[in-house]
């Protein structure tokens, strides 16, 4: 047998060159595919689909109730009752006059003749001539939600001037639809805790499968004197390219959902399918914060999964140093 | 080199499986380690290897008694030693190139400063026309040859090597036992875990002989 070729020596530098032989370009240390790394893609994808989904609905929850309770709290109503000998009409422009000259209202507008028939349509009939009848009539504030009007001095005023006249400030209404709203938003937020949860512990679970069935590399690699952190940098790139490949399908199939279900609701406005989906679930549109939401579930889940690698690699070379190092523990199951 | 006195080994609370195992490894030594089945020449490799800490006894290994080693330091000491299984333990998805060139690649080396080594020491193990081929197609005696290669690559001062016949045919020992000579006569020293007499016969050397869990040396 010749002798063992030196290192770093050219060898036989004198001879005819031989071509050189050509290798292959390095494999990766972790096998980039196998069933394990399918599996668990398929199973990040999955759970950042459903992630992204809880996190879109519970933002359009929340947008559709701030919508509501913006509507409701922007308008107060000034009800004037018709008593004998009150000149209805002059009390309604006075009712007008006197809220706009508080600060923080911006319009004033008398629900006239017509329109109080209309509202009173679906109880009275049509044709119906007001005058007969002893109906309140409404004054419609438009305030500034930023800044309102103080209301308690309004009403005084109004008392003072017109002591048929009401301040009917929504507080009732807005107040029930402020609690239903935050209800609404905490058990979506409850959802979103649970599925995250779930989320984190499918990934830990199937991160930690994966890894049992590539063990024999850490038990390689620390025999041919792998430092731990070598081993877990080799994992983490491997597990961190598996789950932000899933996590990338999975949160680009729900932004895809919720394009396509805001489009089609923009497409098919005021029909009957259109109309019911929007009442059950609201308008289907995340915006940017949405977006981004999904974008960061994206990045947690591509986090979580590479933290969860290493840790686990960590586990299985401290096992390998300490435990099987450690005759007391082996307690006889390693062969002699 | 390597120094061992009065060590003894036992798993949890079974009898021991060394006792007062008391010698030394010199450098560029050449030994065979033999005994009967289950008499723990896998257990002393493991120690020599320092992949298993004694329950008695002090080893020190390259002047440093391990049980004052931090365990991160390890990996490093374990680079001076190499080892070569009875299940050769190669990773599958690698070449045999691949494979070899693990141990440098683990150190973090530049491809290009080690291609031409490895390939050289391919070619000493007459493996040089096998080295883009996968370890599942490789014979038994291949798959050793590349086990060997891998663990000579960053030159040990020792190399530890666990039946290293038990797989091939005769021919093809008395190939592998000339590369462990050859290998021997440039300073490394060799341990070879073996019960096979027929191998050891066929040349002078040390034996370390295990029965029930005690060493007799034969020098």
């Amino acid at each position: 047998m010749s002798k063992l070729p030196q290192k770093g020596v050219p060898p036989r530098a004198q001879k005819p060159k031989r071509p050189e032989m050509k290798v292959r370009p390095q494999g990766s240390i972790v096998p980039a595919a196998n069933v394990q790394g399918t599996a668990l893609m398929a199973v990040i994808a999955i759970m950042s689909f459903l992630a992204c989904l809880t996190l879109g609905g519970v933002s359009m929850v929340r947008a559709t109730a701030a919508s509501w309770q913006s509507q409701i709290s922007r308008e107060i109503t000034i009800q004037i009752r018709p008593v004998d000998g009150l000149n209805m009409d002059a009390a309604l422009i006075e009712a007008r006059d006197l809220a706009l000259t508080f600060p923080g209202t911006r319009d004033s507008k008398i629900v006239d003749r017509e329109a109080t028939a209309r509202l009173l349509e679906p109880w009275l009939g049509a044709g119906l001539d007001i005058d007969e009848l002893p109906v309140p009539r409404l004054v419609i504030v438009t305030i500034d939600e930023n800044s309102p009007p103080d209301f308690a001095k309004m009403r005084e005023v109004l008392k003072e001037k017109i002591p048929q006249a009401s301040l009917d400030d929504h507080r009732t209404w807005v107040d029930r639809l402020v609690s239903m709203a935050r209800t609404t938003v905490a058990i979506g937020t409850g959802i979103l805790i649970l599925v995250f949860s779930t989320m984190v512990l499918t990934v830990v679970f199937a991160t930690r499968g994966a890894l049992a069935g590539n063990r024999h590399i850490v038990e390689v690699l620390h025999f041919v004197g792998a430092e731990a952190s070598f081993v877990a940098n080799e994992f983490q790139k491997h597990f961190l390219k598996i789950s932000l490949k899933g996590s990338l399908i999975g949160s680009f199939l729900a932004a895809l959902f919720f394009f396509l279900a805001s489009w089609w609701q923009s497409q098919s406005l005021a029909t009957p399918q259109s109309d019911q989906a929007t009442a059950l679930f609201g308008q289907f549109t995340l915006g940017i914060g949405g977006y981004v939401g999904i974008v960061l579930t994206l990045l947690l889940i591509a986090a979580l999964t590479t933290f969860t690698a290493r840790l686990t690699v960590m586990r299985t070379i401290d096992e390998i140093d300490l435990i099987r190092s450690d005759p007391a523990r082996s307690d006889g199951l390693i062969s002699q | 080199m390597i120094h061992f006195e009065n060590v003894g080994l036992r798993y949890g609370l079974g009898p021991e499986i060394l006792r007062d195992l008391t010698f030394d490894i010199p450098q560029s030594s050449f030994q065979f380690l033999t005994g009967p089945s289950g008499a723990g020449k896998t257990t002393l490799l493991r120690l020599l290897f320092m992949s298993l800490q004694p329950t008695r006894g002090l080893i020190r290994m390259f002047d440093r008694d391990i049980a004052t080693i931090d365990r991160r330091e390890f990996p490093i000491l374990r680079r001076r030693v190499g080892i070569v299984f009875q299940d050769f333990r190669l990773l599958e998805h690698l070449t045999t190139y691949e494979n070899v060139a693990l141990p440098l690649r683990v150190r973090g080396k530049d491809e290009a400063s080690y291609k031409r080594d490895v390939i050289e020491l391919l070619k000493w193990v007459g493996l040089g026309e096998r080295i883009n081929v996968l370890p599942p197609v490789l014979s038994g005696g291949e798959k050793q040859r590349v086990a060997i290669a891998r663990a000579l690559i960053d030159r040990p001062e020792i190399l530890l090597a666990d039946e290293p016949t038990g797989n091939v045919d005769p021919p093809m020992a008395r190939r592998l036992l000339s590369l462990f000579m050859e290998l021997n006569r440039q300073g490394t020293a060799v341990v070879i875990a073996t019960h096979d007499f027929s191998l050891m016969d066929q040349i002078d050397a040390r034996r370390m002989i295990l029965t029930e869990g005690q060493l007799d040396i034969y020098e």
